[in-house]
């Protein structure tokens, strides 16, 4: 029997009963297009919420950490190798938070294939001063470029380029927060009071805003050089080494290999933010169960439509039968039909999906804590649509398939007899 | 046109347990030659119509023995007994069972397009020229659902036709149709016999139709009474 043959009857059923097929393939259509539009709106959002966080943090950080030694003298000793030893109240010695050897160790950094970029970083405590006010504060000395290229700081500059850190001397971007507690505007020159107890003067060249308000209402940036000033450190220091991969996922790894083979600490990007992975893996969940039900609900849809067109249509399927048409030839009508249903809807829905993603898309989202995002997120990945629509085949062919196989049992004898 | 058997039914008996157990065929058997026109005539309650069922593949529950054109019909698949049906044997129905999702010309390829011998071109040429025997070529393109009782009858003739099959079966082929209606088929079925040298099985209790034939099995109580 031909395909063709097949679809020509099936057509001919569908178009005899072309209501209750048009209510199943909307239902499919519906579902898809909420299907993609749910998820790729939802991963969007995963997207944009991580990103706050995980876009400015390093895969690998490298400081010295202020921690008790982990080694203890006593433990070094011939004469109480095998004692155990206890010690109480082990208080940290007064570490450096200079990094020794940093620009040999970048220079290490910047040629391992596996690292995409390396910034240097240098954190300061001062005070804002502010009248007789003084507000705590952390300056951050960066290098404008690499922290541009690498950790996309220029999304979150206002009113300022950030490259001005370097071409304008003494200068800062503030911190949102901080700047509105000061009333600072681009232009104008800010007090601020290291831990030394020594003032400096800087020129306001812009406003950071991260969309975390506990952040930006005590980090600002600086140049490098402006930075170790304030500290009153020679051109060598550095605090942090700020590291970013090729592969995020190698990062708990190659933190281990640095922080054996630099003798420093190092921390990978998922001990920092464990809590953003789980956050979004749940959301994703979350929205992927919703997804699959609208999909099976609309698979229902189909089942029930197909059952009564069965019914509907008995001496149609008894005729086909006693006529010489086997029990898979009537099986195939059947899933041909649903399969239509599957293939038309999930087509439409594909497309209406991705114009409701377009629509959301254009929605004004005009968040004051995020100054990089204009509309609502939406994420375009193909694994939606590509999951919508092998979803749509994969109920729509089970759905298909019970029916069909009650109708491929009718039993012609039955029905003739019966009328 | 020889003594070659067509049908041959060895002793075929079949009963229901409902809830006792009720007898409806005793051990009939009969046979068919090729171009025989034969009525199965009987009681209401007879067995006629399970017999028929029987005899055309659909009804596999019972003992006994059914050759058609010499082959066992007993231990065959579901799908090989529709495909012998599909080629051997054409049906015509009391209620004329056209579809009425397709027009006339349609209804009759359908059981071409399952055996799949023919070219759709073929067989739509075929299919017309039946139509056109039987004096409906008109129709040939009017949906199903707008023809008379007569025409549909007429249209399920063709059907029964269009694989060339060795014996056509009838249900009560005339018992929906006015006489002068029924005298119409009858005349079709005769031409069948003799122009396509096709076998013809039709049950009836129309006497005076049985009567015309030219060979009559009288069923009484599931038996054979007389032929």
């Amino acid at each position: 029997m031909k395909v063709k043959h097949i679809t020509e009857i099936s057509g001919a059923l569908m178009r005899a009963r072309w209501k209750q097929t048009l209510v199943a393939a909307v239902g499919v259509t519906f579902s898809i297009a909420f299907f993609i539009s749910l998820l790729g709106f939802m991963e969007g959002l995963n997207q944009l919420l991580d990103g706050i966080v995980l876009n400015r943090t390093p895969h690998v950080r490298l400081y010295n950490d202020i921690l008790p030694s982990k080694v203890q003298p006593i433990e070094l000793s011939e004469d109480f190798k095998d004692h155990y030893n206890f010690i109480q109240s082990v208080k940290p010695t007064n570490t450096r938070k200079e990094i020794y050897n940093a620009p040999q160790i970048i220079d290490k950094l910047s040629n391992d294939g596996r690292v995409l970029g390396v910034a240097p970083k240098v954190t300061a405590q001062v005070f804002y001063n502010l009248g007789n006010i003084d507000l705590n504060g952390i300056i951050n000395g960066i290098n404008p470029e690499k922290e541009a290229a690498y950790f996309s700081f220029n999304d979150y500059i206002l009113g300022g380029n950030s490259l001005d850190l370097n071409n304008v001397s003494n200068s800062i971007i503030l911190g949102q927060g901080a700047a509105n507690t000061m009333r600072a505007k681009v232009g104008d020159i800010v007090t601020v009071t290291s831990t030394e107890g020594e003032q400096f003067s800087l020129k306001v060249i812009g406003f950071f805003q991260s969309g975390i308000s506990e952040i930006d209402k005590v980090q600002s940036f600086a140049s490098l050089s402006t930075t170790q000033k304030i500290l009153g450190e020679n051109n060598n220091y550095i605090s942090d080494i700020q590291v970013k991969l090729k592969d995020l996922n190698q990062a708990p790894a190659i933190a281990r290999e640095y922080e054996h083979f630099f003798k420093i600490d190092a921390e990978d990007i998922q001990t920092a933010n464990a809590q953003f992975e789980t956050g979004s893996g749940v959301r994703s969940i979350i929205s992927y169960a919703v997804g699959v039900t609208l999909l099976i609900v609309s698979g229902f849809g189909i089942y029930n439509i197909l059952n009564m067109l069965i019914y509907e249509k008995m001496d149609t399927i008894a005729i086909l039968k006693a006529t010489g048409f086997a029990g898979i030839d009537v099986k195939k009508i059947f899933i041909s039909i649903s399969l239509s249903i599957g293939i038309v809807g999930g087509f439409v829905g594909v497309l209406f999906g991705f114009l409701l993603s377009i629509t959301i898309d254009a929605i004004p989202f005009d968040s004051p804590t995020m100054p990089a995002v204009t509309t609502y997120p939406i994420d375009y990945g193909i694994q939606y649509y590509s999951i919508a629509a092998i979803f749509a085949l994969v109920t729509t062919f089970l759905a298909g398939w019970f029916p069909a196989k009650k109708a491929s049992k009718v039993d012609p004898v039955i029905i003739i007899r019966g009328k | 046109m020889g003594k070659n058997i067509i049908l041959e039914a060895k002793s075929i008996s079949k009963s229901f347990l409902n809830p006792v157990k009720v007898d409806v065929l005793k051990e009939v058997s009969f046979s068919l030659s090729r171009g025989e026109y034969a009525s199965i005539i009987g009681k209401s309650g007879s067995g006629k119509s399970t017999l028929l069922y029987i005899l055309s593949t659909m009804d596999t529950d019972f003992t006994g023995e059914l050759l058609i054109d010499g082959i066992r019909v007993r231990g065959k698949s579901e799908k090989e007994l529709a495909s012998l049906r599909n080629e051997k044997i054409g049906f015509v129905f009391q209620f004329h069972y056209l579809l009425n999702e397709f027009t006339a010309l349609k209804n009759v390829m359908l059981p071409g397009f399952k055996l799949d011998k023919l070219s759709e071109e073929e067989l739509e040429h075929n299919a017309y020229g039946f139509l056109k025997d039987l004096g409906i070529e008109k129709l040939a393109h009017k949906m199903a659902y707008q023809l008379s009782g007569g025409e549909k009858q007429r249209v399920a003739i063709a059907r029964a036709m269009i694989n060339d099959p060795l014996i056509i079966m009838c249900d009560e082929p005339t018992g929906n149709l006015d006489s002068k209606n029924a005298d119409i088929v009858f005349n079709i079925f005769k031409e069948l016999t003799e122009a396509y040298n096709k076998t013809l099985l039709v049950v009836t209790h129309d006497m005076d139709f049985a009567h015309k034939t030219s060979r009559i099995i009288e069923l009484g109580d599931g038996r054979l009474l007389k032929e």
